[in-house]
């Protein structure tokens, strides 16, 4: 989401300005494998798991802690035997698609952009994918985002997972907190606790995380 | 769009495709379980037909219940109308009791945009005379994209009545707008006195046209707007017009059908052809929807216009 509101956010336009890098891509992957042990340790495995990316920024999130989540169960489950699977993320889904139960973890992604409360404050267009590949009925549900704001985005979420199913949990991972909370929402798992003010900018990617500011052109 | 949805000549490339892309978004939620999303909750829309229609009304009411609007229904047989009440007085008192977005259809040119100047509320022409129909113009546009990816280059006839046809003047607009080839195939007599603003090619033989088609798009015989002679009878117009089986088969087996309903079946379409996995028009229909509900979202929605203009952030920069 992260990337969209900085676009649609007031001042709109600008350029952002990294000031400093607060993680490197080393940081963002030993945080992103912490994050996936906890989800392990928290749900006893990832038979029951789907995660789902939220547009834009969550998704690439999303999709790189699946990877790691499969890589470790693969590696726990086959210790011993077969130690040449202990391959990437996609290897583990392919082997899924041979019926190994509780090898593939489906990843969704959600545009919120409908369920928003703020819409009439800034422009919000539906722009981006919803797919939601499996049900939900059940499932424990983990929200993947780059970066945990206001809350009013993971609030969103919450409205529209429920239009997909009754998930049994849902569970909040965010790269970044960067505090300035408006709701009562808190992560279950988060890759940096970052202190902000509230006109700072972060930007999350796979190799760093950075803080900055929107720089009017 | 400026607020208003009035016209389809109003439309450019890019204002469509906007429009095509929120469609795509809204057909997502169409196919969820529950498919209703808060998006408008807390406006108003109503629905002013000034002459019959089913799926057209239905659609935008479905449209705007899908995305949470409250839908006023109001049908001139029911109502003030009746009495003699003037279009404006209507306007008048539906706006005085609080509503967004107006969706109006009339049997004559140019009421929506009467409405338009009169009303304080955004107005969608879901019809006018023999004017313009935008929302079918896209939804069309949206089934023709969504089977061949795009309409760039393709070859569309629209074959039939183009005289009394809001249907065709907007779909002409559109698909031409879109980079298609369009053909008019009709008896002289149900073509317009000119086709001026329009870069289209006009034949009178639907036999020699039909093989060189991807979209064969019938218009409905409107026996309703025809008042004087216009062709011999109907069972000619179908002899030289009517797409048949016989027909169906000498066109590409890539090609699709198209009409946007209600069907003449037996007139403009055989029945065969109408229940022929190549005809698309419950396609049509079911599209109609999303792509109502992308253009209720746009104009009740945040635009893009509507809040200033959104400099794309230089990422790179950084």
């Amino acid at each position: 989401m992260a990337e969209r509101e900085r676009r649609m956010t007031r001042p709109y336009g600008g350029v952002f300005v990294a000031r400093a890098e607060v993680m490197n891509a080393e940081e963002v992957g030993r945080a992103l494998r912490r994050m996936a042990h906890e989800i392990l340790e928290h749900n006893g495995g990832i038979h029951n798991l789907v995660l789902i990316g939220l547009q834009t920024g969550g998704v690439t999130v999303a999709g790189a802690l699946a990877g790691v989540l499969a890589e470790i169960e693969g590696l726990e489950d086959h210790a011993g035997e077969a130690p040449d699977e202990a391959g990437s993320g996609e290897e583990q889904h392919d082997d899924a698609d041979d019926g190994a139960p509780g090898h593939v973890i489906p990843v969704g992604t959600l545009d919120v952009a409908l369920y928003r409360d703020d819409i009439g404050i800034r422009p919000v267009l539906p722009e981006e994918v919803t797919d939601i590949p499996v049900d939900l009925d059940g499932a424990d549900v983990v929200l993947v985002d780059d970066v945990l704001f206001t809350g009013r985005t993971i609030r969103a979420a919450l409205d529209a997972l429920v239009d997909f199913g009754r998930p049994r949990t849902i569970q909040l991972a965010v790269m970044v907190d960067r505090g300035h909370r408006e709701l009562p929402i808190r992560p279950d798992y988060t890759g940096k606790n970052l202190p902000t003010r509230r006109d700072e900018l972060v930007n999350v990617t796979l190799d760093s995380v950075q803080i900055g500011e929107m720089a009017k052109q | 769009m400026n607020g208003n949805l009035l016209s389809t000549s109003d439309l450019d490339r890019e204002g469509i495709d906007e429009i095509l892309e929120v469609a795509d978004r809204m057909a997502e939620i169409n196919s969820r379980r529950i498919p209703r999303v808060p998006a408008l909750r807390g406006r108003t829309v109503v629905s002013l037909f000034f002459e019959d229609s089913t799926r057209t009304r239905i659609s935008f009411e479905t449209a705007a219940k899908r995305l949470s609007a409250d839908v006023m229904g109001f049908s001139v047989g029911t109502s003030s109308v009746k009495k003699g009440e003037s279009v404006r007085d209507t306007i008048e008192t539906i706006e005085a009791m609080g509503v967004d977005a107006i969706v109006v259809r009339h049997g004559s040119s140019g009421v929506p945009e009467m409405v338009a100047r009169w009303a304080r509320s955004a107005v969608v022409n879901a019809g006018d005379g023999w004017h313009s129909h935008p929302t079918q113009a896209l939804l069309d546009a949206y089934t023709i994209r969504a089977r061949f990816g795009s309409l760039e280059g393709l070859r569309i006839g629209i074959v039939g009545d183009v005289l009394h046809s809001r249907v065709a003047r907007s779909d002409i607009e559109v698909f031409t707008e879109l980079g298609a080839r369009v053909t008019l195939v009709a008896p002289p007599t149900l073509l317009p006195p000119s086709l001026e603003p329009w870069e289209v090619s006009v034949s009178h033989d639907l036999d020699e046209v039909l093989p060189d088609l991807d979209v064969c798009y019938l218009l409905r015989m409107q026996r309703e707007r025809m008042t004087e002679a216009l062709i011999p009878s109907l069972r000619e117009y179908t002899a030289l017009y009517g797409l048949t089986a016989r027909r169906l088969a000498n066109m590409e087996p890539t090609a699709v059908v198209m009409h946007p309903g209600p069907m003449n079946r037996g007139v403009e379409i055989a029945d065969e052809v109408a229940e022929s996995p190549r005809a698309l028009v419950t396609d049509q229909v079911a599209n109609g929807v999303a792509v109502r509900m992308a253009v209720l979202y746009l104009l009740l929605g945040p635009g893009r216009d509507a809040l200033g203009p959104v400099v794309e952030l230089a990422e790179e920069a950084t």
